[in-house]
């Protein structure tokens, strides 16, 4: 028996006994994939928030802080006079 | 925006109806020659098919031309080698249900056997989905096939799960 027999008997084995599928499978597959869908939106949705809300909070800091300024210098004394 | 998105649900759903319309009979027997479930009888077949249905309905919008059967059944194989791995801890109680054509074999001669002889996977794709050599991959193939043509006298559940634990 060579190996192409061999597969064929397996798959005749395989083939013998056929399930039949159940009616309510479709209407579950599509719950649960809807509920995968909304829940993966949804938490694309707050990414989308939190990035906003850090970069506008970001820009407000720097806006009122304005880190880029040099700060006025207070150990050296006033140069007066000269 | 709403409303695209109404289309969009409308169009995914109607090709997936159509989807599970051709390929869930064939998935599900895969499946229930997978868990060696009898055919009337196969609870746990049907919920990995579900799940596997669920995960390619979710992804349906971006499939980008790629077979959703390829991606059911991948997802079908991989689902149930991570749920083996689970729930087969102990030796000789994948043997519960000894009713499918394939129950004398372990759960992961099965899946070999399924996805090569049934579903006509090609040798390296099926390594590359299981992450085995593809020797191997041939080897358990071979071993598959002569266990179930030329079953053993005295099946001992004990020394073929000693066997097969290790790898």
């Amino acid at each position: 028996m060579n190996r192409a027999e061999r597969e064929a008997a397996v798959r005749r084995i395989m083939d013998r006994t056929v399930p039949s599928v159940p009616p309510e499978l479709y209407g579950e597959a599509v719950r649960r994939g809807g509920r995968m869908l909304r829940r993966r939106r949804a938490a694309r949705c707050l990414m989308w928030l939190l990035l906003i809300a850090a970069s506008v909070a970001f820009l407000v800091w720097a806006l009122t802080v304005q880190p880029w300024v040099e700060p006025p210098s207070d150990t050296t004394p006033p140069l007066t006079d000269w | 925006m709403r409303q695209r998105q109404a289309a969009q649900g409308a169009r995914r759903a109607r090709e997936f109806e159509a989807f599970v319309a051709g390929a869930a009979g064939r998935l599900l027997h895969a499946a229930t020659l997978l868990t060696a479930e009898a055919p009337r009888d196969n609870p746990r077949a049907r919920r990995l098919l579900t799940l596997a249905l669920a995960h390619t309905y979710a992804h349906w919008d971006g499939l980008r031309g790629e077979d959703p059967y390829d991606r059911a059944r991948e997802y079908l194989a991989t689902r149930f080698a991570r749920g083996v791995w689970h729930r087969y801890g102990g030796f000789g109680r994948a043997r519960r249900h000894p009713a499918g054509p394939l129950a004398r074999l372990t759960p992961q001669e099965r899946l070999i056997l399924v996805l090569r002889l049934y579903e006509g996977v090609a040798e390296e794709q099926a390594a590359a989905l299981l992450g085995l050599p593809v020797e191997r991959v041939r080897s358990i193939c071979d071993r598959a096939t002569a266990t179930l043509l030329h079953p053993p006298r005295d099946p001992a559940p004990a020394v073929s799960g000693a066997r097969v634990a290790p790898s």
